[in-house]
């Protein structure tokens, strides 16, 4: 039967979708305008260009400097995948993972943290793309799982920054059951009463938005993030046809009611401290945090 | 289809010899010669299957002659009633969920259907057992039903996957999956699933949270099927062999991760030699459970589900804090 079936075509990411990360250098070109940027301009604004708001890709700590009003205290920080699988593909899975420690500075693809937005106390987990395409294994969803915890413990409100690839392969089935693990905590979690924040960035896809992502009591993206459960290739070979401009984007979902809302990266933190508001977070001074803060800032990355 | 998989052509030159000596005269000789190579056939396919890789074992979770949920629930159940919808959309086809009596006792069944082998209208109509959102949600409806008159719940499992296609996530699939995993996991009534065939991914666990996770000899669980994590960590899809072999999506390799709590085995050489047999065997390890989980407390359930699905991932095995 096999011989008049095409032979599936390996998924190549083609180089307009390579991530835009901010890249060294003096200058950087804006894929969203075509236009060169002062890189200093560029961070001085959050990494959003300031000609055609397009929002560059961030890194786990940036984007944590961006919603706490100062110091955080990290958590769980030294969690570190065993490689259950003893997993290897084309290199074998601790290469990688120990690539993406070197790269990132982060022991998996997520810090989770207390601090303050705004003067009102709150965890915030923030995903990592650079650390194995954000993806989501064991760790992870430990650390979720434990920050959630921790949230319902010392009743603070928790907001996540999903920016994953979703599940990680390497770690089969395991990372597969983290999208339950979490979402039993976050059952729990609303059971307290507690709010739940979860903001999508570039991208959110996979079992990351079949689990937490999709799960706040408030689910807000940024512009033209791209976000969805099966990859657009995959769709287009069930489909057989190209897929509609813009399909997969904040504003296709936001028209298809699966967000709250869309914010600009630099409007955010005032956002979503706006919402924390109305769901009854009140500001106090946080002690806790304030005697523990230690210097939580990550060495500078490479 | 052909009646053997490609790694059983010891059993296919049998088949062979026996469709050559029914096509002469029957003769006792003959008769007996025939008796002897099925009897050979009984044997050869036992061995077979006891050593089979990961990738022969996805061939036979997704064996079209496999008994699926409408061959259990024929079998298993008494009075079963279908009930349709989501009550927002529509029906989903691939996903079936009904009130019936197991053993005497009303209960609900949910689970995945692909549709009966070698029907291909069937195949369609079930949409090959890709379940949209409406699936999810019908499920989760009935489920809350089943909670409301305190009966437990009964989830067969085998899906490729949710349907990759642009209505899912129109509709959004994510969310349906997300909520359902979010709130079965506090769902007040007892809840046992049986992942019968393919446990693809998302698709899967989308129904697959309860008090016991049972796992049928040959069925797969997997984050990704074969191919699809060949084609994007291999570049090749060509490597779905090895991508089966590294992933462990076999029942026992789950057992050893508290993945699944229990195999259920299937008769040699596969359920879908004998679907009266492996149905039995399924009876026999539903009854058990269905009776261990109606007997604890709902606090106790509850907090032994939470428990169940939070030590997924285990401190010392599979992550260590600090190197």
């Amino acid at each position: 039967m096999a011989w008049f079936k095409k032979t599936k075509k390996p998924i190549v990411t083609s180089a307009k979708e390579k991530p835009s990360r901010v890249p060294e250098g003096l200058w950087v070109k804006c894929p969203g305008c075509q236009q060169a940027i002062y890189n200093k301009d560029l961070a001085a604004n959050l990494s959003v260009c300031p000609k055609c708001s397009h929002h560059f890709r961030i890194g786990a700590a940036e984007r944590l400097r961006m919603l706490f009003d100062g110091d955080w205290v990290e958590h769980d920080k030294d969690l570190v995948s065993t490689d259950p699988l003893r997993f290897t593909d084309t290199k074998p899975y601790r290469a990688r993972l120990k690539a993406s420690v070197e790269s990132t500075g982060l022991k998996d693809a997520i810090i989770t943290a207390t601090g303050t937005i705004e003067g009102l106390r709150a965890i915030v987990a923030s995903m990592e793309y650079g650390f194995i395409g954000g993806s989501m294994g064991v760790v992870v969803g430990e650390k979720i799982t434990r920050a959630i915890e921790r949230a319902i413990d010392e009743r603070v409100p928790i907001v996540i920054v999903c920016c994953s690839g979703g599940a990680r392969m390497m770690e089969g089935a395991r990372s597969l059951m983290q999208m339950a693990k979490i979402s039993g905590a976050l059952a729990r979690l609303d059971r307290a009463r507690l709010p739940y924040i979860a903001v999508l960035t570039d991208p959110t896809t996979g079992g990351v938005t079949a689990s937490f992502a999709m799960l706040g009591d408030l689910n807000i993206a940024e512009p033209k993030a791209q976000i969805g459960f099966a990859g657009p290739r995959v769709i287009e070979q069930t489909i057989r046809q190209k897929l509609p401009e813009g399909f997969q984007r904040s504003e296709f979902l936001l028209e298809k009611g699966m967000l709250d809302l869309i914010v600009d990266r630099r409007e955010l933190k005032q956002v979503i401290a706006n919402a924390l508001g109305f769901m009854g977070a009140v500001k106090a001074p946080a002690p806790a945090a304030v005697e523990e803060a230690v210097a939580t800032e990550p060495a500078p990355q490479a | 289809m052909p009646d053997t998989l490609d790694f059983e052509e010891p059993i296919a030159a049998l088949l062979k010899e026996i469709d050559t000596l029914n096509a002469q005269p029957a003769t006792d000789a003959r008769n007996r010669e025939i008796e002897a190579l099925q009897r050979r056939i009984q044997t050869v396919r036992a061995e077979l299957y006891r050593s089979l890789t990961p990738w022969q074992r996805v061939q036979v979770a997704r064996h079209p002659n496999r008994p699926g949920l409408e061959f259990f629930i024929e079998r298993l159940f008494t009075g079963f009633t279908e009930l349709h919808g989501d009550r927002r959309f529509a029906d989903d086809h691939a996903i079936m969920t009904g009130f019936a009596e197991y053993r005497g006792d009303p209960v609900l069944v949910v689970g995945h259907v692909k549709g009966a082998g070698g029907d291909t209208k069937d195949k369609i109509f079930r949409n090959f057992g890709y379940a949209r959102p409406e699936g999810y949600r019908k499920a989760l409806r009935a489920m809350r039903l089943a909670e409301k008159f305190s009966r437990p719940i009964v989830v067969f499992v085998d899906t490729p996957a949710a349907y990759p296609g642009i209505e899912s996530e129109e509709r959004g699939v994510a969310e349906a999956i997300a909520v359902n995993l979010r709130d079965m996991m506090v769902l007040d009534t007892p809840i046992v699933v049986i992942v019968s065939g393919e446990g693809g991914s998302g698709g899967a666990l989308g129904i697959a949270v309860g008090d016991r996770v049972l796992m049928q000899e040959f069925a797969i669980y997997s984050v990704i099927p074969p191919e699809g994590c060949a084609a994007i960590l291999w570049r090749d899809a060509a490597k779905k062999v090895e991508a089966a072999e590294a992933l462990k999506i076999t029942a026992p390799d789950l057992l050893d991760a508290a993945i699944i709590d229990a195999i259920v085995p299937e008769p040699p050489g596969g359920a879908h030699t004998n679907p009266a047999a492996a149905a039995a065997l399924v009876d026999e390890a539903l009854a058990r459970t269905l009776a261990d989980v109606c007997a604890v407390t709902s606090v106790a359930r509850h907090d032994a589900r939470y428990r169940k699905f939070r030590s997924m991932g285990r401190l010392g095995i599979d992550f260590v804090d600090g190197e």
